[in-house]
């Protein structure tokens, strides 16, 4: 007995400091740190384009053009992770943040409801749509593909319905809830922290709003018992099950919060166009879904982060803009963005092999 | 509705070694299928019961009414001389029964730690536990390190890593540690070593033993007959829904135990363990005396 107990023990200790190639390494290392994929994609991108374009590409202006422009996504896409960690895909966040702005702007605008309380009946939409999507996916124990899809439709729908398709002009969202367009507002960061590089770098209201949600987010997956349940449902639904986690109620949770974070993401969004359209943010779900993949999160849930999510944000951003500027068509920033997609996905699948 | 008739104040068991864990007359049916037909089960103190059974035998059904993963149709479950209904595996481990499932219910991607609580994560104790609801994770990955180093499972620097990366000798190990670690009753251990090869297999089989003589019981399911004569005190034969039999080990052979398991050989004699006296009417007015 225990010549085996010494045996195993030796085994033990061989399985600590196991010979690995390099590449298996490398492949070990991105699988305890997924999101190192990302951050240097995003970096390279923005060494690249530096290199390229030059001062324009890197110029601090510029570059709070590029966060603007990511944050609706973004912000989306931070929901976005929530839903995919539980091996779930929500196709209707899009729907949602627009319903939820049309419904705050026309609350405010045409029924002349004070701007706190259009703001959160918007809120409370975003919600109650999430709430619709978790309760569909686990009460009929449909695919979450299925159910979001066909709410993605059924949103959309109403949303025309409720705003007869009309867009509400820039000027009267100012003059009937200015509240609304808070998050367009924004700071020079160079009045608060004089430093050379921010001269010119503005940060709206809306992008803080984004990094302040996303911190939230990040937070609560990574440090707090929920959290744990989350990345256990999208890992694996029965041992989640097993040692006493309740999987439904967990789903449920993660869409409704994914709903109300859709809705914070249409306050943004009437920041950032002024005016509230019910035609806004079209490709908003499929961009949303990009970037959490890029992010390096895993489809089939359980891996993943936040903070890859907004690498994968930035990357989208940055390849968009820094292509712009280098005078390539709009054809060749999708291309990229196609084959950025590929490689994530590739890497993900390699990465998870790594316990075989 | 008993058939054996067994006496609930008599013998001197009762007294000198209360049973832990007891069923009398068990019934599941799925639809026309009798999964359970009137089963007993009897878990001494301390000991290390062998279930085993044919295919289709009822063993599952039987390990899952006693654990609460399913609710018998009728019959009575006792622990600790106390009539038990658990309605769902979360009551039963808040009873202090911990089961380790055959599929290990481990979360892949987590880090051993992470896997050691899952289910019953610890807050911090200050107020940002409290109001924020942070895990205390520093805690628990001491108590982690400290319940697998008291097993010696594992070294100190793996417990950050996550569970897929390890062998599967380890995975069993750290599912086995999970439940004596939190376990305060009864093990149940189901097919541990089935996945597992030759010398993992010995592993495991040297930790239920280390388990045991922590003065834990356990209940071990298992296929592999020399494994289950290695470790067993008893063996619980389960045969067409129904316990054939009860052997020790040292009194009978392996084709023994297969031959009475597929109605080959009559099933020997059992002593009949009494249920432990709860002092309740309800118990003693179902269990007549012969």
């Amino acid at each position: 007995m225990a010549s085996t107990t010494s045996e195993t023990d030796q085994e033990t200790a061989l399985f600590a400091e196991e010979r690995r190639t390099p590449l298996r390494r490398i492949q070990y290392f991105l699988h305890l740190y997924p999101t190192t994929i990302p951050f240097l994609v995003l970096v390279l991108g923005i060494v690249v384009f530096a290199s390229i374009v030059g001062d324009r590409f890197f110029h601090p202006f510029n570059l709070s053009l590029v966060l603007q422009q990511v944050t609706v996504i973004a912000l989306l896409a931070v929901g976005q992770t929530m839903v995919i960690l539980v091996a779930g895909i929500d196709l209707s966040v899009g729907a949602i943040m627009v319903l939820c702005s049309v419904v705050m702007g026309r609350l405010a605008v045409v029924t002349g409801l004070p701007a706190e309380i259009a703001l959160a009946a918007g809120i409370l939409t975003g919600a109650a749509c999430g709430f619709v999507n978790g309760i569909l996916i686990t009460g009929l124990r449909l695919p979450p593909f299925i159910v979001t899809l066909g709410t993605w439709s059924i949103f959309q729908s109403i949303n025309y319905l409720y705003s007869k398709n009309q867009t509400l002009r820039q000027q009267d969202v100012e003059q009937m809830a200015s509240l609304l367009q808070l998050t367009g507002r924004s700071i020079r960061l160079y009045d608060y922290i004089p430093l050379e590089f921010l001269k010119g770098a503005v940060l709206t209201f809306g992008s803080a709003l984004m990094i302040v949600v996303a911190i939230f987010v990040a937070y609560v997956l990574s440090r707090t018992a929920f959290g744990r349940h989350v990345y256990t449902t999208g890992d694996d639904p029965e041992a989640a099950r097993l040692v006493g986690i309740n999987v439904r109620l967990t789903l449920i949770q993660v869409y409704t919060s994914a709903g109300v974070i859709c809705a914070l993401t249409g306050w943004v969004l009437i920041g950032r166009i002024g005016a509230v359209s019910p035609n806004a943010g079209f490709n908003a779900n499929l961009d949303s879904i990009t970037a959490v993949v890029i992010g390096g999160t895993s489809l089939f849930g359980g891996r993943g982060a936040i903070i890859g999510t907004l690498f994968g944000a930035l990357i989208v951003g940055v390849f968009r803009n820094g292509l712009a500027l280098a005078g390539l068509q709009n054809n060749w920033q999708e291309l990229t963005v196609g084959a950025l997609i590929i490689v994530a996905v590739a890497l993900d699948q390699w990465i998870r092999r790594v316990s075989t | 509705m008993d058939p054996k008739g067994l006496d609930v104040s008599g013998s001197d068991v009762s007294v000198g070694h209360p049973p832990v864990l007891q069923a009398r007359g068990l019934v599941k049916r799925y639809g026309r299928v009798v999964a359970l037909d009137h089963a007993d089960f009897d878990l001494l103190p301390g000991e290390i019961l062998a279930v085993i059974g044919d295919n289709g035998a009822g063993k599952t059904t039987l390990i899952k009414a006693l654990v609460g993963a399913i609710q018998p149709d009728a019959g009575q479950i006792v622990m600790d001389g106390k009539p038990i209904h658990f309605r769902s595996p979360i009551e039963a481990r808040a009873a202090g029964i911990e089961t380790v499932y055959q599929n290990l219910a481990l979360a892949p991607a987590l880090s051993v730690a992470e896997n050691m609580f899952l289910g019953r994560e610890r807050r911090k104790s200050n107020w940002v536990g409290k109001y924020l609801r942070t895990l205390d994770r520093n805690g628990m990955r001491k108590e982690a390190r400290d319940r697998l180093a008291a097993l010696g499972i594992l070294t100190v620097q793996n417990i950050d890593q996550p569970v897929e990366s390890l062998s599967g000798g380890q995975r069993q190990g750290i599912a086995v540690a999970r439940a004596t670690a939190f376990g305060t009753r009864v093990v149940v251990m189901d097919e541990p070593t089935a996945a597992l090869g030759v010398k993992e297999s010995r592993r495991v089989l040297e930790l239920i033993i280390d388990v045991k003589s922590r003065g834990l019981p356990i209940i071990l399911i298992s296929h592999n007959m020399p494994h289950v004569f290695e470790v067993a005190d008893r063996i619980h034969i389960h045969r067409l829904g129904q316990r054939a039999a009860v052997i020790k080990p040292d009194e009978y052979s392996m084709s023994d135990a297969v031959a009475i398991m597929t109605g080959a050989m009559q099933p020997p004699d059992t002593e009949a363990i009494p249920l432990a006296d709860t002092g309740r009417s309800t118990v003693s007015g179902v269990v007549h005396v012969p």
